[in-house]
């Protein structure tokens, strides 16, 4: 569902919310530019909206009957997705996060990822982007569900052109595909030396160090940046990894990452079971067992209102939280592994 | 816990819409085009036809009510708030950092019996509190543009069955969607018809009339659920917005705000003399 009507283009606004035209676009702002443009060189795609008010219908005027608006019915949604897509079609399939994988989780499941079908889930208000609107719009779970289905690509860009680039990217890919968008405009990350986006290989914002810290999505990279700053004042060396890709994951990357390294901290904006800090952990036990501590909403709803910058620093996604767990982690205290009872507190 | 002293309904209905236009004020502005579109609606239930003490919101014996259109936040909460079961001025913290009042209804305010906002859920949910006691009566608000989940005719198929004579849904029918619409996107109708063949007993209404709303609403010995649709104008009180699509969701400058109140208030004059 919806019933949210924030993306709406024809939303009511008041003149203290008006912005010039260089304000920054949001992710979600650059996915809808670019995907009419796409449809329009590729007669695969469609753009299947359900009632998000993202989208101008005029936009779409030269691609006749590829852009469908199916209401408010997500399981509908995924299943036309499916039925288009086994015959050869690209959807692009748009809904908020939340809706995405947990309402229509089934048909994800079983509709798109069992049969390994080119659909393009991009889910908007990823995280506690949708702020006030409340626990029954966060998406907390979604990464952690999505990178446990079989065939899924799941990416999570760290600002709007790293979402352009993934849509453009997702194209050339042969099964299903989640894109995790924000809500409001983030700064663009500094390329520096991180190099182009590409889907599945981690971006080195940082070079390798005393500690490592692995993040997705533009605020909890932004966060990873700035305790990156912060621990270069205690003397340590923090390395930072964009891993923009939790699934499949860039094993190689993570490793690395660990390697010669006293700890791995990860920064998401997911709960902290089963996400980002999930994959890593898994991956680093696997492969060069390393202590990890992670950085994520506690296991708690959230319970009051609050805008996404607001709840992030509420529950302790944050630069701040990083540096104290990548510090205990060096410190080689015990509870380097943040616990939720006292990240609840924060 | 039979209704309050008689109130004026009308005098009631317009601090609701003045609370409403406030909070979509504030910084995160609001639902308002389907916020006010409901307020007859909420305000009939809650003070005439509802048995529910507001100082003990949980009385086991109290009727229930699931917003199901939990977008409709803002005027439940400003309902809720008249009928005294927190204090108006809380209203002031609507979405701010730190208030319990989030933009879609949370359990920690007096009076919402359940979290809503994803849409679909409210019937089902009626479902089971009609079921737990027969003798209070339920209700489930639900939107138009809701009716596209296929989770609600799941329920609507459930509440037939089990002959929850006890129930009543009221479909808010403004007509529009956040896209537009509801019969450009997925249509509707004929909707009287269709919840008539999954075994509802159907009234129609002006949802916006307080006399037609009670009429609708009284339990007359109807053998199954009945469905009240309630034609409504989304956006209703402030004509600038009403029946447009753009009032789906609004943030007010204080300049809009202002204005918005001033002409709530000349229509209020202008209807009591």
């Amino acid at each position: 569902m919806t019933g949210d009507g924030t993306d709406a283009p024809g939303g009511t606004r008041g003149g203290r919310d008006d912005e010039g035209p260089a304000r920054p676009r949001s992710a979600r702002e650059s996915y809808r530019d670019v995907l009419p443009a796409l449809m329009r060189a590729d007669d695969r795609l469609y753009c299947l909206d359900s009632d998000t008010g993202l989208f101008d219908r005029d936009a779409f005027a030269a691609v006749p009957g590829r852009y469908l608006n199916l209401g408010i019915a997500e399981h509908n949604l995924m299943g036309t997705a499916a039925g288009l897509a086994a015959s050869g079609a690209m959807p692009f399939v748009t809904t908020m996060a939340t809706f995405a994988t947990t309402r229509a989780l089934e048909v994800i499941k079983i509709d798109i990822a069992y049969n390994a079908l080119p659909v393009r889930i991009v889910a908007t208000h990823g995280g506690l982007a949708a702020g006030h609107l409340g626990p029954t719009h966060h998406a907390l779970e979604d990464l952690g569900i999505m990178r446990m289905l079989p065939g899924f690509t799941v990416v999570v860009p760290g600002d709007a052109r790293q979402a352009e680039e993934a849509v453009r990217q997702s194209l050339a890919l042969p099964g299903p595909v989640y894109i995790r968008l924000g809500r409001t405009a983030t700064p663009d990350l500094d390329g520096g030396t991180a190099g182009a986006f590409e889907i599945g290989r981690a971006q080195w914002l940082r070079p390798p160090g005393d500690v490592a810290i692995i993040a997705c999505g533009p605020h909890p990279v932004l966060a990873a940046l700035r305790a990156a700053d912060l621990l270069e004042a205690h003397g340590v060396r923090a390395a930072v990894l964009n891993l923009h890709t939790p699934h499949p994951l860039d094993t190689a990357a993570v490793v690395a990452a660990a390697a010669g390294a006293l700890g791995v901290v990860t920064v998401e904006e997911h709960w902290r079971s089963g996400g980002l800090g999930g994959a890593v952990a898994e991956t680093l036990a696997e492969h060069a067992p390393t202590r990890v501590a992670r950085v994520g909403m506690p296991a708690t709803f959230a319970e009051r209102a609050g805008d996404q910058e607001h709840l992030l620093a509420r529950y302790g996604i944050t630069a701040e939280a990083a540096v104290t767990a990548a510090l205990k982690l060096i410190g080689g205290t015990h509870g380097g592994g943040t616990d939720d009872a006292d990240l609840s507190r924060v | 816990m039979d209704g309050p002293a008689p109130v004026d309904l009308a005098a009631a209905a317009h601090r609701i819409r003045e609370h409403i236009v406030r909070m979509c004020g504030g910084p995160e502005g609001g639902h308002l085009g389907g916020s006010m579109s409901l307020v007859e609606i909420l305000t009939v239930l809650y003070f005439e036809v509802m048995r529910v003490d507001p100082l003990r919101p949980a009385a086991p014996e109290r009727d229930i009510l699931l917003l199901s259109k939990g977008h409709g936040a803002v005027c439940l909460y400003s309902v809720l708030a008249e009928r005294g079961f927190f204090p108006v001025a809380e209203l002031a913290e609507y979405a701010r950092p730190g208030s319990r009042l989030m933009g879609h209804p949370v359990r920690a305010v007096p009076g919402v019996e359940m979290p809503t906002g994803s849409l679909g859920h409210g019937l089902a949910l009626a479902n089971g509190f009609a079921l737990a006691d027969r003798g209070r009566r339920c209700f489930a608000v639900l939107g138009d543009g809701e009716l596209q989940e296929g989770a609600v005719w799941e329920a609507a198929m459930a509440s037939a069955a089990l002959g929850l004579a006890n129930l009543t849904v009221v479909v808010d029918r403004n007509g529009l969607q956040i896209t537009g619409p509801t019969e450009d996107a997925i249509g509707l109708e004929p909707l009287a018809d269709r919840w008539r063949s999954f075994g509802w007993t159907v009234r129609e209404a002006a949802g916006h009339d307080f006399d037609a709303l009670r009429t609708a609403l009284a339990r007359d010995g109807a053998a199954g659920p009945v469905a009240v649709i309630a034609h409504t104008v989304k956006g209703r009180g402030l004509p600038s917005l009403e029946a447009k699509t753009r009032s789906h969701y609004a943030k007010l400058s204080g300049r809009q705000a202002e204005r918005s109140l001033a002409v709530l208030r000349a229509r209020r004059k202008r209807a009591a003399s």
